[in-house]
């Protein structure tokens, strides 16, 4: 490359408008790095990053016989792609280009225009020095594994498999419960258009089930993620179920045949408010179309001894496996879908409610199933003790905007808590008095403020408080026998008493008890509220901060049905535009054993974060797999012998740059 | 572990039954205690409200002689000693002003105070320190079918809860419930007995009592268990007023210490019993251990 290895620089610095040309004196910059040793050429323009500025990067490579290029402008988050392409065009390698930040680490955050102009020099002198030892370096290819593994069958991961499947793309769904459908599986209708859950959800549920495309594991989990992306290999795990999916047709005719002539035990699909048999299906529609046997209740499983009915009733088919084990699958994915969802606040934990302690206060949940028409009370509203409700009270933001509880308003609540009020009071007697208790009214989205304005004319009551205490205790007749839910009116100014006869809680939304273990497992991190980050809360909102895994839906925050689904596309688009490139381009700034010098300590593998480095025996030295390498660096620092490098970031790259920001005149 | 005890005025006075229980179940358990020398007023209620950097002095002067006698805990029964002891403690460690005013009239008598005592409630020691296992293990008589309601009062939990939850403290209810009492579910445990408002503002306060007790009644309770000696003065002392302006409230007001000292089958009369005006049924005949 350096035929006479005489090394010839063009500067370039950027008045980004008057972004940087406000606060820094550009031309003088650029006459201070002119003479400074091998710059051959030192321009400062309007806008580098525009046309014009990357052509004349590229017509002084060539007239000028330049062979490194540094440009002086904004962060290289934004243009360093650009600027690198331009020196590649202009004929170079492109890490024969390096960029220097003045704008977001200088202009924009000084006010003093003279020491403002002598940092950007400092920059440009560190720049400078730097440059003349960088090596030609080539952008990493790892090819991809066309398949997508997607972890969470509710709306997100529901929406996002078949986005993919539809592509052609091989999917593995892989789900914990019995069946698909999530949470929006148990909702009656959905806000704000009020449209059939069931109706717009379980089309999508079956189509997931019949597609070629997508292999569904339902009642398994994830066991062990290992490699990087475009090559993990997935364990999962299989629960048994003790009916072969393979043979069983869904006739539930096993179910009519058990032992337990009448169902038994709290059914967890209607959140314990109905009861089913120790062999069950969670629901009509539940995907796929087969019965299990919860080994806690069944007979057979528990004692050892029972009948046998449900083999009898299955015949022929043989469906019924007593003896069914636990089973591993290995698969091989490229990328990797989280739509783990979220879960409910548990309202015990705030005891002022009585939530357990009074048998007619309810959880959100619990009444999206009581107003269910194939819910346990038919659609019927009628409280656990019997009764129909004549007044009703919602409260809001329950484990929501709370500092002692979360912290984080759930986005969904007040929207849903106004569905259940039209839907409670659409199924109870018309006179039904039904009071909502809210923070603020939170109610953004398409045709959202709309319904809110529908429910005030439908006549509930709006009443702004934090309801303080939910209790059974009477301060005149009229409250004997009922709830009495104490708040301060705050438009009112007053502390007010309302009686009621049952009480909705509408909790918020949390992430899972076992995120934690989840994003290890993934190698992903969580915000502080424990849901899973984001690599940009705006600009990459589907990535996260490991190549290949995205992530959709409430396990990345609290959201509505449109918006999981919205992020379900984008993920599913996201990891399409990575299968179908077929390899993915990787900075080379990995880390190197050289292993002439490597002692085989092996101080440096247990330290890599992203556990690129492997220890071979047989030659006693440590190895970097690029693939997996993120360049943090920590090796090259641990490393005490000093054998490991890394590109971009040599020793002699560095010291260069330090003593030209700290000896430049 | 030796306890420094600060009785307060109410327990020499109307909570006479709290200290006369108290102290004979700490010696059932083994707990050692010492009174401590020369204490005063603690600077509750009306002296707080008036002036409340003076009423920081009082209090930590007992602070400072229990601090001085070599003792880390203090033990004060009465809820409002408790209360102001804390904050007593708290002011101190958190203003410089009030650290400074209190450090040069301890001078005077020649104490310092360095925050270093815990102020320590009985239900504290007993449930934590003590241990609900060594409890049990003393009990003689269980209180088997005695339906207690237990009240805790305000000033325990607020507005510093050191050693249960604010909205929901639980350490009577366990405490009780290892006595064999069968507890009843009461959801005013922590409300406003009407506290010293029954004495200046009766119409108010004695609305609150009446709420209190009328809601033990209507949950079947033989009796309902305190722990602050406030709280079992209001609760106890006005049923002719709240019977003329409402309904008769005939239900007895106990401290957790006599029920404590019934179960360890102390007699009656060393415990105070005989103080309250609504008298306790009789136990059912003496059981085993539970
Ligand atoms: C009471 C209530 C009413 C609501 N009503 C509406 C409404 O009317 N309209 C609306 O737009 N939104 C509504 N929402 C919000 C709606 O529920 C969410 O937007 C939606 O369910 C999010 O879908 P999801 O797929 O991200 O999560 P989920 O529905 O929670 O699905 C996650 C799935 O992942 C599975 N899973 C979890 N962890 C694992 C794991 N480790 N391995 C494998 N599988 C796992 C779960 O079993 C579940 O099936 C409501 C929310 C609540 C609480």
């Amino acid at each position: 490359m350096d035929n006479n290895n005489e090394i010839r620089i063009g500067f370039y610095i950027c008045h980004c408008g008057s972004n940087i040309a406000g606060m820094v004196d550009v031309a003088d910059v650029a006459q201070y790095v002119e003479k400074l040793p091998g710059v051959a050429l030192s321009r400062h323009y309007k806008y580098m990053c525009s046309d014009p500025g990357q052509e004349l990067i590229q017509q002084d490579i060539k007239d000028h016989k330049l062979n490194r290029v540094v440009v002086a402008s904004c962060s290289p988050l934004l243009h360093e792609h650009t600027f690198r392409q331009a020196t590649e065009k202009g004929g170079l390698n492109p890490f024969f280009f390096h960029m220097v930040n003045i704008r977001e680490h200088d202009s924009w955050v000084h006010t003093d225009r003279q020491a403002a102009t002598e940092k950007a020099k400092a920059l440009a002198s560190a720049a400078i020095q730097r440059v003349a030892y960088h090596k030609p370096l080539e952008m990493k290819k790892v090819p991809i594994h066309p398949d997508v593994l997607v972890v969470g069958g509710g709306i997100a991961g529901i929406h996002a498999a078949l986005t993919l499947a539809n592509a052609g793309k091989k999917v593995y769904l892989v789900e914990r419960d019995p069946t698909i459908g999530g949470h929006m599986a148990r909702f009656d209708k959905t806000f704000p258009t009020l449209d059939c859950a069931a109706c717009i959800l379980t089309p999508k549920m079956s189509a997931v089930g019949s597609n070629p495309n997508i292999t569904l594991w339902s009642y398994s989990e994830v066991a062990e993620v290992k490699g990087y992306v475009g090559n993990y290999k997935v364990t999962v795990r299989r629960k048994p179920r003790y009916v072969h999916e393979d043979l069983c047709v869904g006739c539930q005719e096993c179910i009519k045949a058990c032992v337990y002539k009448e169902p038994k035990f709290p059914d967890e699909f209607n959140e314990g408010l109905g009861k089913r048999k120790p062999i069950y299906i969670p629901f009509p529609q539940a995907t796929p179309q087969v019965v299990l046997i919860d080994p806690e209740t069944c007979l057979q499983l528990k004692l050892g001894k029972c009948k046998q009915t449900c083999v009898a009733a299955c015949a022929d088919r043989q469906a019924i496996d007593f003896h069914q084990k636990e089973e591993l699958k290995q698969i091989d994915v490229g990328t990797i879908i989280l739509a783990t969802g979220f879960k409910t606040f548990d309202a015990k934990r705030l005891a002022a409610y009585g939530y357990g302690v009074h048998q007619n206060v309810y959880t959100a949940l619990e009444v999206e199933r009581l107003v269910n028409a194939s819910g346990p009370t038919g659609g019927e509203v009628v409280l656990r003790d019997g009764q129909k409700p004549k007044a009703i009270g919602i409260i809001h933001c329950v484990g929501s905007r709370d500092e002692k509880t979360n912290r984080w308003c759930s986005r969904v609540c007040c929207m849903y808590s106004l569905k259940l009020a039209h839907l409670l009071k659409e199924h109870s007697d018309p006179a039904t008095e039904i009071y909502n208790f809210y923070i603020d009214m939170r109610t953004p989205g398409k045709g959202y403020d709309e319904f809110y304005d529908k429910l005030l004319d439908e006549g509930v009551h709006f009443i702004r408080g934090r309801v303080g205490e939910v209790t059974d205790w009477a301060f005149t007749p009229e409250e004997e026998g009922k709830l009495v839910m104490r708040v301060e009116d705050t438009l009112a100014g007053y502390v007010r008493r309302i009686p009621v006869d049952m009480v909705v809680l509408a909790t918020g939304l949390e992430p899972h008890t076992d995120a934690q273990a989840v994003r290890r497992m993934f190698n992903m991190s969580c915000g502080s509220e424990g849901f899973f980050l984001e690599r940009h809360p705006k600009l990459a909102p589907v990535s996260t901060f490991t190549d290949g895994v995205f992530i959709a839906g409430c396990c990345q925050g609290p959201k509505d049905i449109p918006d999981t689904v919205a992020q379900a596309g984008a993920a599913a688009a996201e990891a399409m535009a990575l299968i179908d490139k077929k390899y993915i381009e990787q900075e080379p700034n990995t880390a190197f054993v050289d292993e002439t010098d490597c002692s085989g300590c092996k101080s440096c593998v247990p330290l890599c974060p992203y556990s690129a480095i492997s220890f071979v025996e047989d030659k006693k030295k440590a190895v970097i797999n690029e693939a997996l390498c993120k360049g943090c660096g920590t090796c090259v620092a641990a490393c005490p012998s000093g054998s490991i490098h890394q590109n971009l970031f040599e020793d002699e790259e560095i010291f260069k740059e330090i003593e030209g920001v700290l000896a430049y005149d | 572990m030796k306890y420094a005890y600060y009785p307060g005025c109410s327990l020499r006075g109307t909570g006479r039954a709290y200290e006369e229980s108290l102290l004979p179940v700490f010696k059932a358990l083994g707990v050692e205690w010492q009174e401590i020398e020369d204490w005063n007023c603690c600077g509750a209620t009306a002296y707080m409200a008036v002036d409340e950097v003076k009423s920081c002095v009082l209090a930590a002067r007992n602070l400072a002689i229990a601090e001085k006698a070599g003792y880390s805990d203090i033990v004060a029964p009465c809820s409002a000693c408790y209360l102001v002891l804390n904050k007593a403690r708290h002011y101190v460690e958190e203003s410089k002003a009030i650290a400074n005013t209190v450090r040069r009239a301890l001078k005077t008598a020649n104490l310092t105070y360095n925050c270093k005592v815990k102020v320590r409630h009985p239900l504290d020691v007993l449930v934590n320190d003590v241990g609900l296992d060594r409890i049990k293990k003393r009990v003689t008589r269980p209180l088997r079918e005695l339906k207690v309601v237990p009240y805790y009062g305000c000033q325990i939990v607020r507005p510093y809860s050191t050693f249960d939850d604010q909205a929901n403290p639980t350490a009577m209810d366990r405490l009780l419930n290892a006595l064999g009492a069968e507890l009843v579910y009461y959801p005013l445990k922590t409300r406003c007995c009407g506290g010293s408002l029954t004495g200046t503002l009766p119409e108010p306060g004695l609305l609150c009592t009446y709420i209190l007790l009328k809601e033990a009644i209507k949950r079947q309770a033989d009796v309902m268990s305190t722990c602050c000696s406030l709280c079992q003065f209001n609760l106890d002392a006005y049923r002719d007023k709240i019977a003329a302006k409402w309904e008769p409230v005939e239900i007895p007001v106990v401290f957790f210490s006599q029920l404590m000292g019934l179960a360890f089958g102390l007699p009656a009369e060393q415990i105070g019993l005989q103080r309250g005006f609504a008298p306790m049924k009789p136990l059912p005949a003496p059981g085993v251990a539970a």
